[in-house]
């Protein structure tokens, strides 16, 4: 069964649009990332499934979003639960500025969590699945700011893995870190891939290449191509994918 | 060429950094000595002396005893630990009433030696004379009063400094005062100001807060008097109505005026520490499906913490430091206050009411000094302790 499915879909920045006629389907477990250039729409189309774009003024869209077969636009949906349900990493660490366990607790929290032990639980569970508890287990009463940008955005993880979503969506998590974090993650994003559906925006292309089942090329607004990595990479049917992929421009 | 222009420059910058230091440190310093003073001064209005008769068994009177006396309040010996003896007041200008103008001789010359015979003849006198008639064969006894003292000004229930022949400078009164108002100012506008600050940045839509702001903003231009002035006609008819108080002029009438005064400050200093907490933040936090209250309240109220503290330091330090207004409104009363519905007196209301009548150098001058040093201090505590929190709550 498809995870999401996105059918006709405009989104208008005022009388921009963002995003032109878009159709795609994403299957439960699977890892799809969004390529292309800057400005093509990738971010503004991964902030659609979680309703994020709602927060900027003067923003609207056209055509349905499902999700688990429910359309996440409709009216009286509620946006709080779709929230708890598709949890987001964003491109930049932003802990918030409290304690690492207050951090990963927060979403527990806001969604009227109340007790401790399993609160505590879960925030173990939650820094093992992000692979960051054998370095914080004894420091998480510490600022979420005294750690490392790479601690930082795995902590970002966990938080988002603590609300148990299930769907994740990564937009460029890797994008502000080094190599040899942007690998911890990869390598994270590949253990995540057996319980989340996950939805990841990067410039990589590499990276797409390495950890992505499907990959979507954008351009302009557009959806030039949706196929399995492999082929994208190896033999894509349209030739400004091509062009992007081999680095002639982008 | 260049570089000489820049060497100019860097020279009066120094300059200028380092006058302004030295004049701010030299106020301090002034206000200092010039309040310090105070302590130097006898208790007994300076140039004059109490005076008793020999035979009188008392030997120390307090201040407070002196004061009764000569407001009429003790009138016999007795109630001060004496003889059952009525209390027989003698002021300079009594001195008609027991000697002829001839026997004080044509250029006063004899006042003295009179005073003396006269001090010495009545058992039951109690006098009150300058010094310089005070000679060294004076047959009266001499009370040594001692000079004001550091209790008597800190812990002294009452202000009273242009009594004779003794003052009061106690200051507890003024501090009960100020603490009041400010308080309570603070109480009012704090949650109003935080309020507001919240509204404008995070509900209101950029027309609304566009339209709002510059007229909050305005309302920090207002002078004070006009403050004053507008709580004088509204705001106290208003508190008299509602709590059916003979007068209006009380402690709550001047907090409202201050809360008032002080809300456009706390308003737009809080407001632009909640709009410096960063986007990410909160999409953070909405993307954890926090509602926006949980997120207004759980993120960005707790990133802009210091700010908030700021402002309401700031909001504080207006309420504390405002005379005018509070001048006008709080009905001046020099009590100690046990409700916020009394009429009371702050510190720099006293100042700017007292200083125009109090002459050059003398005790009660001093006294206003040490009220300004005072008032100093209370902001410089409440400044380093607000700074001192918001530190800690920095993460």
């Amino acid at each position: 069964m498809n995870k999401i499915e996105v059918k006709n879909v405009d989104f208008y920045y005022g009388n921009f649009q963002a995003l032109k006629n878009i159709s795609l389907e994403i299957e439960e477990n699977k890892v799809v990332a969004f390529i292309g250039p800057s400005g093509c729409g990738k971010s503004t189309f991964i902030r659609i499934f979680n309703r994020m774009n709602d927060l900027i003024p003067e923003t609207h869209l056209t055509g349905t979003v499902n999700i688990d077969g429910i359309d996440i636009y409709q009216k009286g949906t509620n946006v709080d639960a779709l929230r708890k349900k598709v949890g987001m990493v964003f491109q930049r660490p932003n802990p918030f500025p409290k304690s690492i366990f207050d951090n990963v607790a927060y979403g527990l929290y806001v969604n009227g969590i109340k007790d401790k032990k399993y609160i505590k639980q879960k925030v173990e569970e939650s820094l093992q699945g992000a692979a960051l508890w054998d370095e914080v287990k004894d420091e998480l009463k510490k600022s979420a700011f005294a750690l490392s940008g790479g601690q930082q955005q795995r902590l970002c993880i966990a938080r988002a893995l603590a609300i148990s979503p299930s769907i994740l969506l990564m937009d460029e998590p890797a994008s502000a870190l080094d190599p040899i974090s942007t690998a911890k993650i990869e390598e994270l994003i590949w253990e995540l891939k057996k319980t989340y559906t996950i939805v990841i925006v990067t410039h990589n292309m590499q990276q797409a290449a390495r950890i992505s089942d499907k990959t979507a090329y954008f351009y302009l607004g557009e959806m030039i191509e949706y196929d399995d990595t492999k082929i994208i990479f190896t033999n894509p049917k349209k030739e400004s994918t091509q062009n992007y992929i081999t680095g002639r421009f982008g | 060429m260049k570089r000489f222009i820049e060497k100019i420059i860097q020279g009066m910058l120094t300059v200028s950094g380092f006058v302004t230091s030295i004049v701010i440190l030299l106020i301090v310093l002034f206000l200092f000595t010039e309040g310090a003073g105070l302590f130097s001064k006898p208790k007994v209005e300076d140039g004059y002396e109490i005076v008793l008769n020999k035979k009188n068994d008392i030997n120390t009177l307090s201040a407070e005893q002196i004061k009764d006396m000569f407001d009429d309040k003790i009138t016999n010996w007795n109630e001060v630990g004496g003889k059952n003896q009525d209390i027989v007041l003698f002021r300079l200008n009594d001195i008609t009433n027991y000697f002829a103008e001839e026997e004080l001789g044509e250029q006063l010359e004899h006042v003295p030696a009179k005073i003396s015979e006269l001090i010495s003849q009545h058992e039951e006198i109690i006098g009150f004379i300058p010094q310089e008639y005070i000679k060294n064969d004076f047959a009266g006894k001499r009370l040594d009063m001692g000079n004001i003292k550091f209790k008597d000004v800190f812990f002294g229930k009452e202000w009273i400094p242009t009594a004779t022949p003794i003052s009061f400078f106690g200051i507890l009164p003024l501090i009960t005062g100020t603490l009041w108002v400010s308080l309570v100012a603070i109480l009012i506008a704090l949650p109003f100001g935080v309020a507001a600050a919240i509204y404008l940045a995070e509900i209101a839509n950029h027309k609304i807060r566009d339209i709002l702001k510059p007229v909050i903003e305005l309302l920090s231009g207002i002078p004070s008097v006009v403050y004053g002035f507008f709580g004088l006609i509204v705001i106290v008819p208003l508190v008299q109505n509602i709590f059916h108080l003979p007068v209006g002029e009380t402690g709550l009438t001047g907090s409202i005026v201050l809360a008032i005064m002080a809300l456009p400050t706390i308003i737009t200093v809080s407001e632009d520490a909640m709009r410096n907490c960063p986007r990410s933040m909160r999409e953070a936090s909405l993307a954890l499906g926090g509602s926006k209250w949980q997120t207004i309240f759980k993120i960005v109220i707790p990133y802009s913490a210091s700010g908030i503290t700021s402002a309401i330091v700031l909001g504080i330090g207006r309420a504390v430091g405002e005379t005018m207004a509070v001048l006008m409104v709080t009905g001046n009363s020099a009590i100690i206050a046990t409700g916020i519905l009394q009429p009371l007196r702050t510190i720099p209301a006293t100042i700017a009411a007292e200083l125009g009548e109090a002459p050059d150098g003398g005790v009660h001058y001093q006294a206003l000094f040490l009220l300004g040093i005072i008032l100093f201090l209370i902001t410089q505590i409440i400044n380093s302790s607000v700074e001192y929190v918001s530190a800690k709550n920095k993460l």
